[in-house]
This record gives structure tokens, C-alpha cells and sequence, in this order.
């Protein structure tokens, strides 16, 4: 299942490979990555793939909720249908 | 790939905005259970509502994890249990006991369809039934209940019409602050896939087992609006179109999935704005972000007009099927613009009635003192009855005559319900006008053929 993976939060060292870590371990494979600065914040847009992670989707989004409070930034994860359907006619 | 300002519109609009799809309801056609006595009945209602229903809960929360959209309602619509009771005069209870029993075992919030559907004329059975439906609601927890009284090709029965004013009040009466009376409520053109309660039933023209969803998203246009104070009327109601375009692709979407994995029909998507009593979430605040000082005030129901509009043809382009009741739901209770404005005396129920003539549905969740004689509530049930006759268009009453309690107090139903203060009712009486029974004859253009 191919997701979109977005990290909104202010700018610090180390979030993309704090980010990429998680995601690596529970062998979830990143194939498009963009970052910019939105309005002064830090703004990181990912596809990913979780068809072959070891957890559910609500535990890898737990996970990522729990490391997005610890190091400062709010991350989402949602299946890229849910774009695709509100933006693309 | 999205554009990351397309993805963050996306985010905000749940995070900030509270979007939401507010129901997944699954429509049960009941007419294969009906048996011999009325225990074997039961008994064969409960068990195909929990076999079919059984994923409801377990589907919504899915997807609500996977599009990151929270899916508020689990809900359930049967056959108008009228059907099913015909043949048990007396002994309706033991039916609306085995819905709300399988309710509770699957887990939904409401179940909808202890239904009749008499807007011609009332069967013997149809009458005890309608009789039964003050202790039905006092005796379960779950099980909303309707009837549709007037039609536009039918007209409006007014013998019904006379007998839902003391329905009404007597639901209210039995029942703690009137609760009772908040999961009844009476339509004119009931619609057969309304995925929204109290009035959801699973209509007879309908299919084994139906997906409908309903969408929600007050709260994302007048977000939408907030980012064009200076813009024209003509803009506005752009604006309005294509966001409602974007919240009904995400209950399309849903609705898809949804009905694939619960193995069932793909129904409609209801294009409702559906507020709720959080701050933000306001059908009354879209019409005060357009321009008005307070809801209630001349020109409100100009606004109602744009807005309703504007919804239906943004989500009509959204989706490949879409029904229910489809506009902006002004229920006074759940919507925190509406409670401030009847609070201040903005808005009366006249004004609200005007209101219900180019919305999606009609009066709904207000509030009225406990001592209301039951002409009046019919007399009211039949003015917004007219409305929906006349116009060619669904409207509806949920009225709460609160037990004990009069103008200038408060009712707190608790949750999606929320709260409402007392309304002042017309006091001169219509009673001689409701007692005279018979019907109201279908317009001229009702006859269509």
C-alpha cells in the first residue's frame, strides 16, 4: 500500500534521518521524498511503501506520532488514494 | 505526485477544519424475516443484522486509519419496521427490542427504521404502530424512529399529522429532558437512502444490503470562505462549489471502499453539511462569515439559499451517485452558530421555518416548552409539511416539547446532540384546524403524469 507521509514542524538537524530510521526498521520502503520550508516551517512530503512492514498501519502510525512528539513536529501518515481523490478530477 | 500545498490543505481540513465523514450506514433489507409469530420475526431480525453487520464498525475504523479521515458514525437502516409488524398488532415492542439489541452487539451508534409510511392513509396496523412508538423509545437505547406523513403526489395526511402531535409529546413526556422525541422524527417526501439519523430507514425500493455514506465539513467552507472576506456573492458560491466537490471525492472514495469490503451494494453519498456542536463545525457561521451579523437576521435565508445550492452542485460532480438528503442540515442543538442566535432571539421558529424552504431538511433538534398542547406541534408538523408538499422536496420535524422545562431554559442532550435552549412556540391555537382530520389534497403539480 503506498502512502504519503508528511512531517510539518520547525526546522531542526536530524529529522529526515530520525524519520527514515523508524521507517527502516519496520521495513517500510521510501520512494519519492521532497522537503521545502512552507511559511517558515519545515515541511517534508514522503511516498512510501508499507506492503511489506511488519506492523499494522495504526502502529506504524503510532510510532511515528510518538517520535513526531519527541522531537517537535506533527507526522502524518494516510493512503495516497485519499489525495489523489480530493485534488485530481 | 500531489503538490505538498494540496497535501497540507488536505491535513488542515481534518486536523484544523474537523472534516470528517460523519456516517457510514448500511442499509438491511428485513422482508426476508418476516415469520409466523412475532418471537421467530425477532429473533430472524437480530441475526441477519448482526451476520451483515457484523464489520461495520471494524471497516470504518480501517479506513479511517488508512485515509487519515476520522469516520465519526457506524450506523444501520432497515426496512420500515411497519413491514415487519403488520401482522403483530400489539406486539411491536418485541421488534424494536431485537434492532437495538443487535445494535449493541455490533457495536453502531444508531440504528434507524422503526419507520412507517403513511402519507396517503393509515393501515390498522400502521396505526398501532405509530401508537407503539413513545414506549419503543422509552424502552431502547439505539433505534431511531420515523414516519412520513405527506408526500407531493400523495398530499398530506392529516389524520397522521393529528396523531404525531401527541406522538411527539407524549415520546417526550416518558423520556428524561425529552430524549425520546430527539430520535423521532416526522418527514414529507422521505427519501429511501438517507444515511442520517433519527430519520434513516433501508426504503422499500432498495436492494438486500446498501452502503451509503454521509459527508460532513462545516467547519472546511467557512474556513474556505474566511480566505475571501472582500469576494462577490458570485465568488463565494464558487468558492462553496469546489470545496464541496473535494469533501464528497474523499466520501466517494470511502463509500467505494466501504461497500467492497463489507461485501454490499455501493449506495449514495449524502452531500450534507452536518454541523456539530464544536466550535468551527457551524452551519450558522458559514452564514455569518458570508455577511450576516448574526443567523436569524433578514438575509439568512438568502445565504441558506447560495450555500445549499453551491454544496449540491460541487458534490454532484463529486460522485457517480448521489442522495439522502443532500444540502446544509440547520439543526438548532448541534450546531453551536445556531444555539448562540436562538439564545440572543436572533432566531425565532419562523424564521427557521423560512429557512427549512431552501435547505435540505427542515426543522430539526429545537427545542419548545414541555406544556406545548399537541395541536400545536401537529400544527407546526403541518406547516413544514406544506413546505416540503408544495416545494417538491424533503422536510422534516424534530421537535423536543422538554418535560417541565419552559422558555429561558436550557436542555442538554450530551454529545452530538448537544444543547438547545427552550424556543417560544406561536400561543394562539390551532386546534380547531387539527382536529378536523382527512387530508391535505397533492398540489396541482404534483400530478404530473
Amino acid at each position: 500500500m503506498k502512502c504519503v507521509l508528511t512531517v510539518i514542524g520547525k526546522d531542526k538537524p536530524g529529522i529526515i534521518a530520525k524519520v527514515s530510521t523508524l521507517l527502516a526498521n519496520n521495513n517500510v520502503n521510501i520512494e519519492d521524498i521532497s522537503q521545502t520550508i512552507m511559511q517558515s516551517t519545515f515541511t517534508m512530503i514522503m511516498l512510501v511503501n508499507i506492503s511489506n512492514s511488519g506492523v499494522t498501519m495504526q502502529e506504524l502510525k503510532e510510532n511515528l506520532k510518538e517520535l513526531g512528539e519527541e522531537i517537535g513536529v506533527s507526522i502524518h501518515l494516510q493512503h495516497e488514494d485519499v489525495f489523489d481523490a480530493m485534488h485530481r478530477v | 505526485m500531489i503538490k505538498t500545498n494540496e497535501i497540507i490543505e488536505t491535513i488542515n481540513m481534518v486536523e484544523k477544519e474537523h472534516f470528517d465523514i460523519r456516517t457510514i450506514t448500511m442499509g438491511i433489507s428485513l422482508f426476508g424475516c418476516i415469520k409466523d409469530t412475532v418471537k421467530d420475526t425477532a429473533n430472524a431480525v437480530y441475526d441477519l443484522i448482526c451476520r451483515r453487520g457484523q464489520n461495520i464498525v471494524k471497516v470504518a475504523n480501517d479506513l479511517s486509519v488508512e485515509y487519515g479521515v476520522p469516520v465519526v458514525n457506524k450506523r444501520v437502516s432497515v426496512t420500515p419496521a411497519s413491514f415487519l409488524t403488520a401482522k403483530f398488532i400489539g406486539e411491536e415492542l418485541e421488534i424494536a427490542l431485537a434492532l437495538d439489541k443487535a445494535a449493541k452487539e455490533i457495536g453502531i451508534d444508531f440504528i434507524g427504521g422503526y419507520s412507517a409510511l403513511v402519507h396517503k392513509s393509515m393501515t390498522k396496523a400502521e396505526e398501532s404502530f405509530i401508537n407503539s412508538i413513545p414506549e419503543v423509545l422509552s424502552k431502547t437505547e439505539r433505534l431511531c424512529s420515523s414516519v412520513n406523513v405527506g408526500s407531493t403526489r400523495a398530499g398530506i395526511n392529516m389524520d397522521a399529522v393529528r396523531l404525531i402531535g401527541e406522538i411527539v409529546k407524549k415520546s417526550a413526556d416518558i423520556t428524561v429532558d425529552g430524549l425520546g422525541a430527539a430520535k423521532f422524527v416526522v418527514f414529507c417526501n422521505a427519501v429511501e437512502d438517507n444515511p442520517f439519523m433519527a430519520g434513516a430507514f433501508h426504503g422499500v425500493g432498495e436492494g438486500d444490503c446498501t452502503i451509503n455514506v454521509g459527508v460532513s465539513g462545516p467547519g472546511v467552507v467557512q474556513h474556505a470562505l474566511k480566505a475571501i472576506p472582500n469576494a462577490s456573492i458570485t465568488e463565494l458560491a464558487e468558492v462553496v462549489k469546489k470545496t464541496a466537490f473535494k469533501i464528497t471525492r474523499v466520501g466517494n472514495l470511502v463509500l467505494d471502499e466501504a461497500s467492497k469490503r463489507l461485501n454490499a451494494e455501493r449506495g449514495i453519498v449524502d452531500l450534507s453539511l452536518a454541523p456539530t456542536p464544536v466550535i468551527g463545525d457551524s452551519v450558522g457561521h458559514i452564514l455569518e462569515e458570508m455577511g450576516l451579523e448574526e443567523v436569524g437576521c433578514h438575509g439568512t435565508t438568502a445565504c441558506l439559499a447560495l450555500l445549499n445550492d453551491a454544496v449540491k452542485k460541487g458534490g454532484v460532480m463529486a460522485c457517480s451517485n448521489v442522495g439522502g438528503l443532500s444540502g446544509a442540515f440547520i439543526p438548532v442543538s448541534e450546531d453551536i452558530g445556531m444555539i448562540n442566535a436562538a439564545d440572543s432571539g436572533s432566531l425565532t421558529l419562523s424564521k427557521l421555518e423560512a429557512m427549512t424552504a431552501v435547505c435540505s431538511v427542515g426543522i430539526d433538534m429545537v427545542a419548545i416548552p414541555g406544556d406545548t398542547p399537541a395541536s400545536t406541534i401537529s400544527a407546526l408538523i403541518a406547516d413544514e409539511m406544506a413546505i416540503g408538499m408544495v416545494n417538491n422536496k424533503t422536510t422534516a420535524v424534530r421537535i423536543i416539547p422538554v418535560p417541565g422545562k419552559t422558555v429561558g431554559e436550557y436542555v442538554e442532550f450530551g454529545g452530538l446532540l448537544g444543547r438547545a435552549p427552550i424556543m417560544p412556540v406561536h400561543n394562539k391555537s390551532a386546534e380547531k384546524f387539527i382536529s378536523r382530520g382527512g387530508r391535505i389534497p397533492a398540489p396541482i403539480h404534483g400530478n404530473k403524469n
